[in-house]
Order: C-alpha cells, then sequence, then structure tokens
C-alpha cells in the first residue's frame, strides 16, 4: 500500500481579484522509503501541494481532494488534533530559507528538542542526549555547545542542518524537503543533498524532493512527478521519464539542462511564458508553448492518462504511436 | 552589553543638566513673584520683602542662582519648599508613592486588556472582535485625559455612584504606610474595608490614565503579531505539529513582544505627564498634583526639585527597558 496517496488535490486561495486556483487536480502516490522528485517553473504549485500534505495551506487557501490519506489515514477527516499528531511526526518538512525559518528568540537545543517533547515526551535530560545525538547525526561540530547557540549565530548551511535535524527528530516515514539547498552556497548545497539522501537511505524513510534542478532529481529520484501551472502534466519513473519524456513541457525542461545543450551558446530557453493564476488558457495549459499544439489541444483540459510505467496528461504524447 | 550601558549613561549627563536648565528657565520666565504670593492680597511692607528675598537667595544675578543651584545638587541637595519649609526630596519620596501607585496599575491594567486584545485581534484579523478593538483603541488614544477623565467621573461617580470623585481612600480609613501604596499597605494590615476603599478610590482615575497607553499597546501588539505571524519560523513551528497556543503564544508572541515592550517603555514618559492632568482632575495626592500646585504658587525650588526628580525616573526607566529589550532579543545580547 502507498505511504501518501493523493488523488484530485485542489488548492484554491480566496484573494482581492477573487478566487484563484493554485493547485488542480494533483494525483501523487509515495511509496514507503521512496524518493519522489517534483520539478515544475516557479509558481507552478509545488510548495502549495506539499504545505497541503501538511496541513499548512494559509488561512485564505480552499483545500479540496478526493482522496489524501497518509498510512492509512484518511487526511481530509482527520479533525486538526489527530492531524497535528501527524504533522511534525509521521511526516516533516524543510523549506527553502534556513535563515529565517528558525525561530531568532529560541535556543537551537529549545527548538530540536520542542517537537519531541510534544509527539513522545521524555525527560530533560533524554531530550537533551537525544538532541546532541540529531546534531551529531546531520554533521554538526561540537553539538553539545551548539545546542546552546542562537539561529543568528549560525550560517545558512549550519541552519538547514539544524532544521534537517528538527524534522527527523520524530523518525518521520516521510520528509518533504521543499527546495531545501536553493538557498546556500553552491559548495553547501552538494553537502546538504547528499545528508538528505544519506539519511532517507539509513532511515529507510520516504523523501519529496522539490527542486529546480533537473540533474539532481535525475540522480536522486526513484520517481519524478512534472508540475506546470498547478498541474502534474507528467508522472513517471526517474529513468524513463529522462531517457524517453512524453510531455512537450517535460522534454522541453529537459532540452533547457545544460548537458545536453552542450555547445550551443544560449540555453534554449522555453518561449512563451508560464499562464498567470487568473489567465489560464482553454484546453492544456501548455498549449500556447506546444510545438505540437492541435486544435484537440485548444478544446478541452487533458485528463491525466495512463502511459509506461506512469501518467501524463497530454494527448498526443511524445514517442507514441 | 557593557558598552552599550556606559553609552547609555553617558548620554544621562547632558539630558540633566538640560533638564536643570530648562525648568529653572521656564518657572522664571513666567511672571509672578513667589513672595507676593505668599501674603497674597495682604501688603507686604518693603524691608520684609527684600530681607525675604534675600533668604531666598533671589536677590542674586540669575546666573548666579543657576550656579548655585547647580552647586547644591552636586552636592545632592535637592533645596527646600519656600512654602512649607521641608525639603523637596523628602516631600517628593512621601508623594511620589500615590502617583507610582496610580501609574502602575494603569499600565499594569493596560497591559493586561491590551496585550490579549492585540493578540486576539491578529489571530481572529478582519473579524468583528478586530475590528471593536481597533475602533475602540482609535477613540481612547484620541481621547484628552482631562475630558475623559471627567465623562468617567460623571457616569461612574455622579451618575451610577459606584466610585468615590477623589482622593485614596476614605477619611473614615486609616492606614500606617509602609509600602506608601495604599492597597497594599491594607492588604497587609488585614484592613480590608480600607482596601475596598481604596481601590474604589483608585479604579477610575487609573482607567482614565491607562486609556491611551491601552490602545497604544493592543494597536502595536496587533500589527506586531500580524508581521510575525506571516514569518517562515512560523510556519516552520506549525509544521512541528505545535499546538495554535504554542504557535501563537510562545513562538510568535516572542517576537512579537520586542517592538511593543519598547513601546510600553515609551508610554512611561507619557504616563508620568497624564498622571500630572489625571492627578489634578482626581485630586489624587501625587507628585503631579504637588507640581501643579507648586507652578501656581512659583514655588521655584519645589518645581525645579521636582521636575528634575521626575525626569531622572523617566531616564532610569527607559534605561531599564534598554536593558530589558536586550534580554529578550537574543540578536541584541549577543554581539552588535
Ligand atoms: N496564500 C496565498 N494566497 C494567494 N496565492 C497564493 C498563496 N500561496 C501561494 N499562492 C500562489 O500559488 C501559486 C503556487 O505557488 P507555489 O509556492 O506552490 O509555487 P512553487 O511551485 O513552489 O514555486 P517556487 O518554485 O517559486 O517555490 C503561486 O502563483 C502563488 O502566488
Ligand atoms: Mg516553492
Amino acid at each position: 500500500m502507498a505511504l501518501l496517496e493523493i488523488k484530485n488535490l485542489s488548492v484554491a486561495f480566496a484573494t482581492h481579484g477573487g478566487e484563484v486556483r493554485a493547485v488542480e487536480g494533483v494525483d501523487l502516490t509515495v511509496d514507503e522509503g521512496q524518493v519522489l522528485g517534483i520539478v515544475g517553473e516557479s509558481g507552478s504549485g509545488k510548495s502549495v501541494s506539499s504545505l497541503a500534505v501538511m496541513g499548512l495551506v494559509a488561512a485564505n487557501g480552499r483545500v479540496t481532494a478526493d482522496r489524501m490519506s497518509f498510512a492509512g489515514h484518511d487526511l481530509m477527516k482527520l479533525g486538526p488534533r489527530q492531524r497535528r499528531g501527524i504533522t511534525g511526526r509521521d511526516v516533516a518538512m524543510i523549506f527553502q530559507e534556513p535563515m529565517t525559518s528558525l525561530n531568532p528568540c529560541f535556543t537551537v537545543g529549545f527548538q530540536l528538542t520542542e517537537g519531541l517533547r510534544t509527539h513522545l515526551g521524555g525527560s530533560r535530560q533524554e531530550l537533551r542526549r537525544r538532541a546532541v545525538e540529531l546534531l551529531d547525526q546531520v554533521g554538526i561540530p561540537d553539538p553539545d555547545t551548539r545546542l546552546g547557540a542562537f539561529p543568528h549565530q549560525l550560517s545558512g548551511g549550519m541552519c538547514q542542518r539544524v532544521m534537517i535535524a528538527m524534522a527527523i527528530a520524530c523518525n518521520p516515514r516521510l520528509l518533504i524537503a521543499d527546495e531545501p539547498t536553493t538557498a546556500l552556497d553552491v559548495t553547501i548545497q552538494r553537502q546538504i543533498l547528499e545528508l538528505l539522501l544519506d539519511l532517507q537511505r539509513k532511515r529507510g524513510m520516504a523523501l519529496i524532493l522539490i527542486t529546480h534542478n533537473m540533474g539532481v532529481v535525475a540522480e536522486t529520484a526513484h520517481r519524478v512527478a512534472v508540475m506546470y501551472a498547478g498541474q502534474v502534466v507528467e508522472e513517471r519513473p526517474a529513468a524513463e521519464l529522462f531517457r524517453h519524456p512524453r510531455h512537450p513541457y517535460t522534454a522541453a525542461l529537459l532540452e533547457a539542462l545544460p548537458e545536453r545543450s552542450a555547445g550551443q551558446r544560449r540555453l534554449p530557453a522555453i518561449p512563451g511564458m508560464v499562464p498567470g493564476l487568473g489567465d489560464r488558457p482553454e484546453g492544456c495549459l501548455f498549449n500556447p508553448r506546444c510545438g505540437r499544439v492541435r486544435d484537440v489541444c485548444r478544446a478541452a483540459r487533458p485528463p491525466l492518462l495512463p502511459t509506461d510505467g506512469g501518467a501524463v496528461r497530454c494527448l498526443l504524447p511524445l514517442g507514441a504511436a | 552589553m557593557l558598552r552599550f550601558l556606559l553609552t547609555r549613561l553617558t548620554l544621562i549627563v547632558p539630558t540633566f543638566l538640560g533638564v536643570t536648565l530648562l525648568t529653572f528657565a521656564m518657572i522664571r520666565l513666567i511672571p509672578g513673584d513667589p513672595i507676593l504670593l505668599i501674603f497674597g492680597e495682604r501688603n507686604v511692607e518693603e524691608s520684609v520683602y527684600n530681607q525675604m528675598k534675600a533668604d531666598l537667595g533671589l536677590d542674586k544675578p540669575i546666573l548666579v542662582q543657576y550656579a548655585y543651584y547647580l552647586g547644591d545638587l552636586a552636592h545632592g541637595k535637592f533645596g527646600t519648599s519656600i512654602i512649607t519649609r521641608t525639603p523637596v526630596l523628602s516631600e517628593f519620596l512621601s508623594l511620589f508613592p500615590a502617583t507610582v501607585e496610580l501609574s502602575l496599575t494603569a499600565i499594569t491594567l493596560a497591559v493586561l486588556i491590551g496585550l490579549p486584545a492585540g493578540i486576539i485581534a491578529a489571530v481572529r484579523r478582519n473579524s468583528v472582535f478586530d475590528h471593536t478593538v481597533m475602533g475602540a483603541s482609535l477613540t481612547g488614544y484620541s481621547m484628552p485625559i482631562f475630558w475623559w477623565g471627567l465623562l468617567l467621573i460623571l457616569l461612574f461617580s455622579v451618575t451610577l455612584g459606584w466610585t468615590p470623585v477623589s482622593g485614596r481612600m476614605a477619611v473614615k480609613y486609616f492606614v500606617e504606610p509602609v509600602t506608601g501604596f495604599v492597597l497594599l499597605d491594607a492588604a497587609m494590615a488585614g484592613e480590608w474595608g480600607a482596601f475596598r476603599s481604596a481601590l474604589q478610590h483608585l479604579i477610575l482615575p487609573a482607567a482614565a490614565l491607562g486609556t491611551i497607553p491601552l490602545a497604544v499597546i493592543a494597536r502595536m501588539t496587533r500589527s506586531s503579531m500580524l508581521e510575525v505571524l506571516n514569518e517562515d519560523y512560523i510556519r516552520t513551528a506549525r509544521a512541528k505539529g505545535l499546538p495554535p497556543w504554542r504557535v501563537v503564544g510562545l513562538h510568535a508572541l516572542r517576537n512579537a513582544l520586542i517592538p511593543v515592550i519598547t513601546v510600553i517603555g515609551l508610554q512611561v514618559g507619557a504616563l508620568l505627564s497624564g498622571a500630572i492632568l489625571t492627578e489634578t482632575i482626581f485630586s489624587w495626592p501625587g507628585i503631579g498634583k504637588w507640581l501643579i500646585e507648586s507652578i501656581r504658587r512659583r514655588d521655584y525650588p519645589v518645581v525645579q526639585g521636582g521636575v528634575l526628580l521626575a525626569a531622572s525616573i523617566v531616564m532610569l526607566v527607559n534605561l531599564t527597558v534598554d536593558v530589558m529589550y536586550g534580554l529578550i532579543n537574543p540578536r541584541i545580547r549577543k554581539g552588535r
């Protein structure tokens, strides 16, 4: 059975200009111990979808889904209290901005033991010992003294390590990493990524890795979901998706990868722009930018259709006969 | 931290001198002669007048008077009242507890009501509660104290008859002053009738005086809270699965309090000037009423010494607030 199963997830935000749909009909499945990569341009709804799983969508957002279950719990039916019992314990999340994601007024030790205390309890000494252990596991030197440090005394990379330690504190079965390295120095990026994958392998936890970096996904993910304008347009095993992309958007993203365009002076940027929240086109959302567009593509939103090993949201997928 | 304290302390010296100069000059600039005021309607003989003037040192050139005044201050002497002939310092010390009692009650009321009101308004943004609190605090903030005080007296004392109009306690009671806070002294002596009476006397002036700080604290708490609630670390706290009271009451509030405490500190100066008006309206026997009377009588030493002492208290409080600000904000405490 899948650890996380999402069917037809939509998130709409009430704004001054009326209701906007940031996420529309997203299906996602993550198995125990699996790494799912989610890629997509800025604003495609990657963060909002994962926040919906955490139950952390902003107050002006309305979340609907046919099904959203985690380890047998129907997340849509749980009351807030039971939901909090899962959030932070069985599902944890780390964010893009490590420096601002830690509370400046509390020590590392306090913030690290807080989740443990809430979900698992334990004496002061036990919590402290566990906190030292966690800091050690995420590769923070001299963990004993670091417990008393405030976030502003740590570098960005250190802050992200603390965030990871906090996230894995209660042994979650699923960790969502939302662009965990985007805000860090290039040299640090590699280290943090390796730390995450190492922890994932050792603990056998599932990992959703959200990133802009196709290269990272190619190396690490078992499955990949490509998001475009609030929808999943292709979801398939990583190796196959990279070898034979089915959706024209996926293909265009791969074209834009530096390795593939080696020799060319400029990256082949995808022509056109991502449609805004308010001006979604009729039919397929990608049709204004698609090189293979036909009249049928403009008529109606294509459903997510099964394809080899996964699904694709395209009426005329690549590589089909 | 030590450096920070030292720079703040060196700043106190020029402020102190400024206050002496201002009060010394101001009280002499307004027309009126203290000696003539003592004698009032009665005529005073030329020789007696000159004798008194010499006794008080008022016959000397103005700059010499100022120099003498500063010299006395340097020896810790705050002068003696022209009217009552008692030292200014001891008068101040005997009256100051009444002002502190009034101000503390006022600011406590303001914090106890303003802080939760601001927090709830922020969490329930745009709700009826939010709009009510913000409307009420805008009204409260714009209300002149003397007018607001009189309205309160009219309603609660005159129309409803719930509270007395003036003073600190009904005359039939007496409690031995230990702390100088009537409320505390009565409670310690177990005089519950006196305690009740003191409370009844205190509540109205404290409400009048606390209204502006209450409005300021509620508004500041709300806006500070709204800002903090959008921060990334609040999302982190919620991602840990913490209960809402902990996210709001600990993670958000701790950060939101930093500017609120500064504002409360700044209100102390305003509180003291508000106390002067409030004490006058409610005949509250504190330093406000004392200063106003001494100005009316041109009691130079009292005005000079009293204002200087009050200003020192304000400076001291502001310094304490700065130190506290450092204590709750780790980014200031360590380094920088
Ligand atoms: N509280 C909100 N109110 C209104 N719109 C919102 C809100 N939160 C997110 N959105 C909108 O939802 C859309 C999807 O945002 P999301 O953060 O999921 O994008 P993303 O794929 O994570 O992009 P990025 O790569 O930049 O992080 C964006 O257009 C964003 O403006
Ligand atoms: Mg995002």
